[in-house]
């Protein structure tokens, strides 16, 4: 097993270093003549207005929070889908009343109007 | 040992057995072998990309009644290494106020979080690591590829950028979920999480098994690929470019490769959950021959991919997030019970696959049912109140 | 010093550098994504103790769910990008006093403990620790009622998640 994470630990290295080459590599052969109409924010040709911050809608945080519920209910998930050809029909049963009750969860932020994006 | 029966554990040896002569230790040799051996699958996992930017040219050219590129090489087979050239030598562009560090190292993330899948894509029943926890892995190497896009998206210092990546983070994470159960399906038919050993698991193929956790798989990830439809980072009539609009070179080329790539990493995940992977007709006697079985099958599913992208037109983001939690999350809670019911009642019986598939169809049937009803619903409403106001 | 050890270290400096960076940098953003770099180094460790699965997860929840939801949190609440203001208030001392405190506490602690010299015991050759770890999860006799009441928390965060945005809701 921790030959395997060996692997993987390998795989993050080359997996960097490959990409970063290419960027070096490109940045030694390419030219480098900036100039401040070519450096400006590009906006389809109209100046940029202000800094680069934009109010965001409060949606994208409550989607965050609902979205983190349920990742974390998933990988609960896995090790239940694991044992289920062991355990047989009793397994089904708990993973249902263990789904059931999300979904219930599900259903309440679904009638708040939490899943809106308005 | 016979070469063709397992040609890398036959080079592994060999190359390790070179290492060890050398005076190393066998530790030390052993990870320089699979170093060496990483990096020449990476390699030629680069080269494959770069024969995808002709693939996708081609096939969006033929979609939309083109011949496509055709003139560098034969077929236009060269054009792509005359793109890599050109971007190589291009300008490197900062623009105003870039965070240089995040600016550069967005790119390198966004391909490392898709190098990263091919550790456990099973190439061969030899190649591909069978990673006890393979499935969720998967998962966590796209939260990698998250941080990525909000990283580019923030560092650029441009309001379509930022936009364009808080959009496709927050439908990225949304349709996360669907995927998750739609991963689940196959791991509770193979009980293990390694990929490889859910392709060994597989006598009939999961598309006959769970037709509709294939489904729901190919919609998510289109998601997760930020692929048309779904493709709200790169909406060009109102985002221009998304999260990579500043990019330029190749830093951009990466961007572009990765997302290539990515759907052909995914079209190889598609394979490998529901299409028997590498599995096929002498397989068992020759298991190089299932490298090709796999290329095959996963071109065909990348195929699929560029199918959907040039044909459906890109869905508004409340649609699709309506889409997402009122639709495929839910529907994929009642399918992931649903199915672990009908796989543990009907595991032991002689029927199993063909109970498997029509479970699959009468709940496939139930849901069209109830959209369907729904939908009059809605019509009516709509269209009365449209009679009232004459 | 073995392969093992130096990883450890390596990845405890890491761990410790993006740390501290996540305390002083002044950029929120840049906090944020040192926050990352420390999640990962944490997974790192769990990958290098043979326990892949914590560590998988360790990168879902951690710097999939939690660390996305730090930035929308920094975009939503913050004008401009960098804070302007110091990065120290006038406690500082108080809480770097208390810091040290209870890190000399768990110091003293931890250091009676005799786990550090064994070691540890070898895995049984073809243990699976995650097939372990879901049966044990699942089954009957043993923790099939905490994994249930999992989901009753899960319910309870996710009702509270819904009732703090029903608040921002009115209040906008």
């Amino acid at each position: 097993m921790q030959s395997d994470w060996t692997f993987i630990g390998l795989f993050l290295i080359v997996g960097a270093l490959i990409p970063a080459a290419a960027i070096v590599v490109s940045a030694l052969l390419s030219p480098r003549k900036p100039n401040p109409i070519k450096d400006s924010t590009y906006e389809c040709g109209i100046e940029t207005v202000g800094e680069n911050w934009v109010q965001f809608k409060a949606q994208y945080y409550i989607f965050a929070l609902v979205f983190l519920v349920f990742d974390v209910e998933t990988v609960f998930l896995f090790p239940w889908a694991l044992s289920l050809n062991q355990l047989g029909l009793f397994a089904v049963v708990e993973g249902i009343i263990f789904i059931g009750i999300l979904v219930a969860g599900l259903v309440y932020a679904w009638r708040k109007g939490m899943l809106e994006w308005v | 040992m016979d070469f063709w029966s397992n040609p890398v554990k036959f080079l592994d040896d060999w190359l390790t057995g070179v290492f060890s002569g050398w005076g190393m230790a066998a530790d030390a040799a052993r990870v320089l072998t699979a170093f060496v051996g990483i990096l020449v699958l990476i390699t030629l996992v680069m080269v494959l990309d770069i024969f995808l930017v002709w693939l996708e040219r081609k096939i969006v050219s033929r979609f939309q009644d083109r011949i496509g590129p055709n003139r560098v090489g034969p077929f236009g087979l060269i054009q792509p290494f005359a793109d890599i050239i050109k971007l190589i030598i291009k300008e490197n562009i900062y623009p105003v106020g870039v965070d240089k560090a995040v600016f550069n190292l967005a790119p390198v993330l966004m391909m490392m979080s898709v190098l990263l899948l091919w550790a456990v894509l099973p190439l061969t029943s030899f190649l591909g690591l069978d990673l006890n926890v393979g499935v969720l892995y998967v998962i966590g190497v796209g939260a990698l590829g998250t941080v990525a896009i909000i990283m580019a998206g923030w560092s650029s210092n441009n309001k379509y950028a930022l936009l364009g990546s808080f959009r496709q983070v927050a439908v990225m994470i949304s349709y996360e979920i669907p995927m998750v159960a739609a991963l689940l399906i196959p791991t509770i038919f193979a009980g293990s999480m390694g990929i490889n050993s859910i392709v060994a698991a597989q006598d009939t193929w999961y598309i006959v098994l769970a037709p509709l956790a294939f489904l729901l798989f190919l919609v998510s990830a289109t998601a997760e690929l930020g692929r048309a439809p779904f493709d709200l980072t790169e909406a060009e009539s109102e985002l221009i470019a998304g999260h990579h609009i500043e990019y330029s070179g190749m830093k951009f080329g990466l961007f572009y490769a990765s997302e290539l790539l990515h759907a052909f990493t995914f079209g190889g995940f598609i394979a490998a959950f529901f299409f028997g992977g590498w599995r096929g007709p002498w397989v068992e006697a020759y298991p190089a021959l299932g490298l090709f079985y796999f290329i095959v099958k996963a071109t065909i599913a990348y195929w699929l991919f560029g199918w959907i992208k040039y044909t459906f037109p890109r869905i508004r983001i409340d649609k699709m997030l309506d889409l997402n939690w009122k639709f495929l999350v839910p529907f994929a809670f009642v399918l992931v019970p649903f199915l672990a019911l009908m796989h543990a009642l009907l595991r032991e019986t002689s029927f199993y696959a063909l109970g498997m598939f029509l479970a699959n169809i009468a709940l496939g049937w139930a849901t069209i049912e109830i959209l369907r009803r729904r939908a009059h619903g809605e019509r009516a409403k709509v269209e009365g109140a449209v009679e009232m106001h004459g | 010093m073995t392969a093992a050890q130096i990883i450890f270290l390596i990845t405890a400096a890491v761990i410790l550098g993006s740390a501290f960076m996540v305390v002083t940098t002044k950029n929120l953003v840049h906090a944020a994504l040192w926050l990352i770099v420390t999640l990962f180094g944490a997974a790192v460790l769990f990958a290098t103790l043979n326990a892949g699965f914590i560590a998988v997860v360790q990168v879902v929840i951690y710097i999939g769910a939690i660390a996305i939801l730090f930035i929308f949190a920094v975009m939503l609440t913050r004008r401009s990008m960098t804070d302007t203001g110091p990065g120290l208030n006038r406690g500082w001392w108080l809480s770097a006093a208390i810091a040290l405190l209870t890190f000399g506490g768990l110091v003293w602690l931890v250091s009676g403990w005799g786990g550090f010299t064994k070691a540890a015991p070898a895995y049984p050759s073809g243990f699976d620790a995650v097939a372990a770890l879901a049966h044990a999860l699942v089954s009957p006799e043993a923790f099939v009622l905490p994994f249930e009441v999992a989901s009753v928390l899960l319910l309870a965060a996710l009702v509270g998640a819904v009732y703090i945005a029903f608040q921002r809701k009115g209040e906008e």
